[in-house]
């Protein structure tokens, strides 16, 4: 197997190199021995990007220091204005932005190819789907030691257009894909790329068997989200349409390689837990892509002293500062070079800097239900009234939500006034239902609303668990958990950090499952005071 | 590389009608698209630049005025010569940052000859075209904010640095994007006109047509090209007669009533629901060469102008296109 990877990316790089409308490869292993022996195969002509890139670097710039030398305007070239082979380093931790940058560069064709080295050491970390979907090829060499390594024997290659495309290639190819379940159109274009390039390759003119083989196990194999049927012939009769069989090129052309030999390759392809993977995959879609979450701010930040630097994507320069700085030089200068004008030189440039923190808001939901009021509310209070306090000494935002009787209410919108909260709720009564859906749902609109003013929010649940009231009001104790675990997939797949805290006598093993549904961490608090309650709280949040 | 022809496009019907649709009419207020990856969503906006009649405009004017008076002072002309030049569509990358986008002072001009010059930005580009934002769920708060500033009074203003400038900004907003990664805010989604949802082809059939013409397209471009150009010409002339015809297309009482009926019934926020449904509706009967605006024209645009608009509600799964096409069927039967 391990062989076979390696195999297969030095094929996908030969076959690249011949045709750069396969858009890329990417090559997930770590740095070592095996990477560098692969790497040794590409062009050395092939420029290096790396994830922090700026926008001058990519589409051409004004080379500051050129024209600050001579005085006049000298622009640089980018890297996406020439053709070339990109080699985009630790490709795990390629920013949204960029990789949609890379992604317009190859949509539209201009002959640049992306060699992505993926080091992710968790199945989280990967390349951006935006940017995989627009590479052909994807191999892990992960399990791939240096014995397995071979330099690929030099080809004999011929021109891309000399090959001949059988009329059925196509449609065999879409057929394949379709049966994988890959939706993208994407494909079973790459495969077709891959097939001709290979053809190409080999010397040959004609497409064989082989061909079409290896260009569906490097192109479809890593895309496939479910395992083809093993006895497909039943269904679906590998019939061309009528009007196909008539082509000039004649049936001497056609291939005679049946759909389940070559589903049967890529099978031998699949990773055994393909299941799980994609399990995997769907649950991490809604909560970011590994590198990490972008903070926000809510306000642009308070201005710092400007202090020298280079102008880079999204500086902005302070020309106060910076005519102030290259002020005393200037008659100096002006006899050195005997050029009249303002003399600014790069060490000169400096830029403007602003701090600029995310706020945290910590949405209270509390349960104020009858079967908490009689045990733990009164606990319950004094846990939140300690949290504020930290709160306020870390300047969060709270909001306070309650839910009992019927329905949720939002007591406090986001603020930072202490005095309100506590005012607000040493006066929240308690008893009646516990409508648990109800307040996550007004828990989750208010951060939501917090999300778009560029708080961070995180949810803090304090209930007994026993949810008896359903979303629409009536009493209906299963219903009600459905509920919550149906909302509790919203959060999550909204990417909300939230921590449930477990007030009843006794750990609830549903809200246990309700955490797991949230991602959310479990705090059981069994006969606990408010003092630990906020200690525990504190940790949960990582302080 | 010339784009992918517009008629090329194999299926898509909604996400091609949508488009002509503000071809034809501007102020419906620009298309956004949602779908999965792979389904030809930037292949068609890259594609509609081809499909625009031409303007007229000032040779060299950064925000492309119309007329010589229009032209702003800070752009120094000194020649206005009118020409005629294609629909400017431009390009808004993720993470532009805010100078790009408004304008700002021109850091070269500053430094080399130490004149406040004002540099014009994305928007002054985007005058009287179209402003196209691929993955516009993920594009960041601070230009979104921005955007919907200047897209709803048609006017960029720039205070900063010493400059004090305002120039037109009238554009239509193309979005693209998939509804996996991250949500819109209402208040952008409202600024659309229309939303399509688009999903890959799930016959096979269509889905070899798909790779043949992109195969084509790709080795064999001269022909292909050749072919497809052709019937994009032939859809821009259809385009020009809808215009002409949308002046002179009868509305009766009875189509508004319809209109505020099915806006009602959908609880879509504010009017401008009701108003793109109008504007829609008038556009597709004139592209369709009717003289009078009729339930069925409603009918056919109401899931684009209308999905939306409605009110989220987590917990229904069937997606909003489904429930305007429910109410349809009560309201207008």
């Amino acid at each position: 197997m391990a062989n076979e990877s390696w195999h297969h990316a030095t094929r996908a790089l030969q076959l690249l190199a011949l045709d750069p409308g396969l858009g890329g490869i990417c090559i997930r292993a770590r740095s070592g021995p095996v990477r560098a022996r692969l790497m040794d195969m590409i062009s050395p002509d092939a420029r290096r990007l790396h994830p922090a890139i700026s926008d001058e670097a990519l589409f051409g710039g004004l080379d500051l220091s050129a024209t600050l030398a001579s005085g006049q305007m000298i622009r640089e070239k980018g890297l996406l204005e020439t053709p070339c082979t990109l080699v985009l380093a630790m490709a795990e931790r390629a920013t949204t932005g960029l990789a949609a940058r890379l992604a317009v560069a190859l949509d539209r064709n201009t002959g640049h190819t992306l060699i992505a080295l993926d080091e992710g050491a968790e199945p989280d970390e990967c390349l951006n789907p935006k940017l995989a979907e627009r590479l052909a090829f994807h191999v892990d060499l992960s399990d791939c030691g240096l014995q397995d390594t071979i330099d690929a024997s030099p080809m004999n290659n011929i021109d891309l257009r000399r090959v001949v495309v059988p009329a059925d290639l196509i449609e065999q190819l879409t057929r394949i894909a379709h049966e994988l379940g890959i939706d993208s159109m994407r494909a079973p274009l790459f495969a077709l790329h891959a097939t001709r390039a290979n053809a190409a390759l080999m010397g040959r003119t004609q497409i064989t068997a082989e061909d079409v083989e290896i260009a569906c196990t490097l192109t479809l194999a890593h895309r496939a989200t479910r395992l083809p049927e093993p006895e497909t012939q039943d269904e679906e009769p590998p019939a061309p349409p009528p009007d196909q069989s008539d082509d000039s090129n004649g049936p001497e052309d056609s291939l005679d390689l049946p759909d389940e030999l070559l589903l049967e390759a890529i099978r031998a392809m699949l990773p055994d837990n393909l299941l799980e993977q994609l399990a995997a995959q769907k649950a991490r879609a809604g909560r970011g892509n590994g590198t990490g979450a972008a903070r926000k701010g809510n306000r642009r930040g308070r201005p710092l002293p400007s202090r020298a630097g280079q102008i880079s994507d999204g500086a902005r320069i302070d020309i106060i500062s910076t005519l102030r700085a290259a002020a005393p030089w200037q008659t100096i200068r002006r006899t050195a070079t005997g050029r009249d004008g303002l003399h600014i030189r790069p060490a000169d440039i400096r830029i403007k800097r602003f701090e600029e923190k995310s706020d945290r808001l910590l949405i209270f939901t509390v349960d104020a239900s009858g079967s908490s009021a009689l045990s733990r509310l009164a606990e319950a209070k004094g846990a939140v009234e300690l949290l504020l306090a930290q709160a306020y000494a870390r300047r969060d935002h709270v909001a306070l939500v309650a839910f009992r009787g019927t329905e949720a209410e939002l007591l406090l919108p986001p603020t930072r006034s202490l005095v309100q909260t506590k005012r607000r709720l040493a006066a929240l009564p308690g008893g009646g239902g516990t409508p648990l859906a109800a307040g996550m749902v007004t828990a989750f609109e208010q951060a939501v609303q917090a999300t778009r003013r560029g708080m961070t929010p995180t949810i803090a649940i304090l209930t007994d668990g026993r949810a008896n009231i359903a979303l629409d009001g009536r009493a209906d104790r299963k219903q009600a958990a459905t509920d919550a675990q149906q909302i509790a997939r919203v959060l999550r797949a909204n990417g909300v950090d939230a921590i449930v805290i477990d007030t009843g006598n006794r750990p609830e093993p549903a809200l246990r499952n309700l955490a797991q549904t949230l991602d959310a961490a479990y705090l059981p608090l069994p006969r606990a005071d408010a003092q630990r309650l906020s200690q525990s709280v504190a940790t949960a949040l990582g302080d | 590389m010339q784009p992918f022809p517009f008629s090329a496009i194999v299926g898509q019907d909604e996400m091609k009608q949508a488009m002509i649709l503000t071809a034809i009419d501007a102020s419906i207020g620009g298309v956004l698209v949602f779908g999965d990856r792979g389904t030809g969503k930037s292949t068609a906006v890259r594609a509609l630049a081809a499909l625009l009649p031409p303007i007229k405009a000032i040779k060299g004017c950064p925000i492309n005025a119309a007329s010589a008076k229009d032209v702003p002072d800070w752009a120094g002309l000194k020649t206005k010569r009118s020409h005629e030049m294609p629909t400017p569509v431009v390009d808004l990358p993720l993470g532009a940052t805010e100078d790009r986008v408004t304008g700002a002072l021109d850091i070269e001009k500053a430094l080399t000859k130490g004149e406040k010059a004002f540099q014009p930005g994305l928007l002054a580009r985007a005058n009287r075209g179209y402003l196209y934002i691929d993955e516009v769920n993920l594009l960041e708060d601070h230009i979104v904010d921005l955007l919907l500033d200047v897209a709803q009074s048609g006017e960029n203003v720039v205070e900063r640095e010493g400059l004090s400038i305002r120039h037109p900004a009238r554009f239509v907003l193309v979005g693209s994007g998939n509804p996996e990664e991250g949500e819109l805010r209402p208040q952008l989604l409202d600024r659309f006109g229309l939303s399509v949802e688009v999903a890959s082809p799930k016959d096979v059939a269509t889905r070899v047509d798909v790779i043949k013409r992109r195969d084509a397209f790709e080795n064999d471009n001269a022909a292909f090209m050749l072919r497809w150009q052709a019937e994009d010409a032939a859809i821009r002339e259809r385009i020009l007669t809808a215009r002409k015809a949308l002046v002179k297309l009868k509305t009766p009482e009875k189509t508004l009533v319809d209109v505020a009926e099915l806006c009602l019934a959908l609880g879509s926020d504010g009017l401008r629901g009701e108003l793109t449904l109008l504007k829609a509706a008038r556009a597709y009967a004139a592209w369709r060469d009717d003289t009078a605006l009729t339930r069925a024209h409603v009918k056919a645009v109401a899931p684009m102008a209308l999905r939306h608009r409605l009110r989220r509600d987590p917990l229904d799964e069937a997606g909003s296109g489904t429930r305007v096409a429910r109410t349809v069927e009560e309201v207008l039967g």
